[in-house]
């Protein structure tokens, strides 16, 4: 986080991103994009030492490259530093079936390019990668309905987790998932995130001044009672250079 | 470093897309965006400005009623009058028969001016708007050439002109019996090659146009993951050209889950949706009720190059047709509530000859 900015209400109810799995969730009508960006942008502000690695399934480096720019981040020049490394997966086509195993085509081969940038790092940076995805439901579509190859792949970068003290950060779309009898997918990501986000339109339905709700829960907090982990809710608004936060009713 | 390498400042501008408003058909938009007219001028304004290039629109028909012919037909009448090459694949055995359904650009507004004229000509010209008379010239000549409007209304009675329906520019697929989306996909790709992205003055749009694209005719209905597959493709491909594709696909045969994903993959999102006939409940709560042919929804617009959302006045419209020739869309008006329906005011009248002898009867 900035040194001297007040932290927004988004930043308190995730705490520092260290070595963790974050989910975002949102669904057709409200988008959970601008949490990406802004995850995107405070890990590579200058203050702290993280790398990012990108895997872009939904949209070409130049859609994050403007609204970053906006947001106060320079991609183009965090990727010739190598603190940023985008992948480009918008024609990712994974190999049929068995071949997947042996050609070393799609999410095998992919986890493997993502290895090697990790250990080409600097030794200093190795321990303050964060992995990135938009979004897992085109990896699925990639992968040809192979829920199994995709739920792998998200097992091996949790080991970069563990064992490298990585942090991963994943987008998903809820409710592709809330009308199927077995959500396997949905709900093994939800129980490997310490941080769930969750974005939302609100019960009121439409508003100028208020573009949906925000449910985060973290489970490496407890709440004042300690019996369970903290959930907070809050609105927010989103504007080209900003993102406000704000309790319900509290915006002046 | 700096000297070797382009430019890369948060303040370097994009002096390419400047050049572009030569062509009609293209209008500058923005975040570097630009659009191209749907075919339907209202439609245009409730998406800010119409269909933005390198998006994928799709729109969820419904099975009762066959409006988003209505949308289809319209879209690829204005590329056509724009000169703009299209691509049309349908699951009729024919689709180049559909091109004789194609409206043409006719002038809604034709009768109000010549009304204006003939005021004119009455002599009364109110002193301080001189500027309407002479606007009025500018109006009446430039509707003569429809060509030069980034978007015309269509004349949904009249058939567009043969000179437009000749040129190469068109290129129709068929999708019935089709068993694998490979031939659509490879058609697709090399219709999409014409148009790439580059930064040349004056870029070449084009337009494709896919009709019911699960439609249980298609060999490929069942293949689930095929079509998911071909449409995350097809977006792919249509973010890197200078083109618009336009999908409908009839969202009540897939799976509830299936159909959220084609939703989510979808960079502008409507849904047609049929109004039934003689709904005695509906008339009451709509004003204008008879004239509406259908409702139009609006459920994602593309936000190409930005995070803010697009928070529209209205998601709903109904779909009418002026004059039983213009597709227009209205937002939604309660009618007002109709109090002489109630029996508390009777219409037998006032106190004294009051028929029903109430227990306050005054």
């Amino acid at each position: 986080m900035e040194h001297g900015a007040s932290p927004n209400l988004l930043d308190e109810a995730m705490g520092l991103l260290a070595g963790q799995v974050v989910l975002l969730e949102d669904s057709v009508e409200i988008s959970a994009s601008f949490v990406l960006h802004h995850l995107l942008k405070r890990s590579l502000s200058p203050q702290s030492s993280n790398v990012v690695v990108f895997l872009a399934f939904n949209h070409p480096f130049s859609h994050y490259d403007r609204i970053l720019r906006k947001l106060g981040c320079n991609l183009v020049a965090q990727r010739d530093n190598n603190r940023f490394f985008f992948f480009d997966m918008l024609m990712l086509e994974c190999p049929d079936g068995d071949r997947e195993k042996t050609s070393g085509g799609g999410l095998i081969a992919l986890y493997g390019k993502i290895q090697k940038v990790i250990s080409a790092l600097p030794q200093e940076r190795k321990n303050s990668v964060i992995i990135m995805i938009d979004d897992v439901s085109l990896m699925e579509v990639a992968a040809k309905g192979s829920t199994n190859l995709v739920i792998d792949f998200l097992h091996y970068c949790d080991t970069l987790t563990s064992e490298l003290g990585c942090s991963l950060v994943v987008l998903n779309h809820e409710d592709i998932y809330s009308s199927t009898e077995r959500p396997s997918l949905i709900l093994q990501m939800e129980y490997l995130a310490a941080v769930v986000i969750k974005a939302g339109p609100l019960a009121t339905g439409l508003a100028a001044d208020v573009h949906g709700q925000l449910t985060v829960l973290n489970r490496g907090i407890y709440d004042c009672q300690g019996s369970r982990y903290k959930s907070s809710n809050f609105h927010f608004k989103v504007r080209e250079n900003s993102v406000e936060y704000f309790y319900p009713g509290s915006r002046t | 470093m700096a000297s070797s390498k382009s430019r890369t400042s948060s303040f370097s501008r994009n002096f390419s897309a400047a050049s572009s408003p030569q062509t009609p058909g293209l209008k500058l938009g923005p975040n570097g965006s630009s659009f191209i007219s749907s075919g339907i001028p209202d439609l245009d304004k409730i998406l800010g400005g119409g269909f933005s290039l390198g998006s994928l629109v799709m729109v969820m028909e419904d099975a009762d009623a066959p409006h988003h012919m209505l949308l289809l037909r319209n879209f690829m009448s204005q590329g056509l009058v724009h000169n703009q090459p299209l691509l049309y694949a349908s699951p009729s055995k024919d689709p180049r028969g559909f091109m004789g359904t194609l409206p043409s650009p006719g002038s809604s507004k034709d009768e109000k001016s010549s009304k204006r004229e003939s005021d004119q000509e009455k002599g009364l010209r109110i002193a301080w708007q001189y500027k309407k008379y002479d606007e009025n010239q500018h109006n009446f000549d430039s509707h003569r050439d429809g060509r030069q409007e980034f978007s015309n209304d269509f004349d949904l009675r009249k058939p567009l002109d043969r000179q437009f329906l000749s040129g190469k520019q068109i290129d129709c697929v068929s999708t019935q019996d089709s068993s694998n989306l490979v031939a659509l996909h490879n058609r697709c790709a090399t219709f999409l090659s014409q148009f790439p992205r580059s930064n040349s003055t004056v870029p070449i749009v084009g337009r494709l146009a896919v009709q019911s694209l699960c439609s249980p005719q298609c060999g490929y209905s069942s293949m689930e993951w095929d079509m998911l597959s071909f449409v995350r493709s097809l977006k792919g491909m249509v973010r890197s050209s200078n083109a618009v594709a336009v999908v409908t696909f009839p969202s009540t045969l897939l799976s509830p889950s299936i159909s959220k994903r084609w939703q989510h993959m979808a960079d502008t999102l409507l849904s047609v949706k049929a109004i039934p006939d003689e709904d005695k409940e509906l008339a009451t709560l709509l004003t204008g009720y008879q004239d509406m042919v259908g409702l139009l929804n609006v459920h994602k617009v593309a936000r190409i190059n930005t995070q803010v959302p697009a928070i529209l006045e209205a998601t709903t419209y109904s779909i009418k047709l002026q004059r039983r020739r213009f597709l227009v869309l209205e937002c939604l008006n309660q009618a007002p509530i109709d109090g002489t329906s109630g029996s508390s005011y009777g219409t037998s009248g006032g106190c004294s000859s009051s028929s029903k002898a109430g227990n306050l009867d005054f």
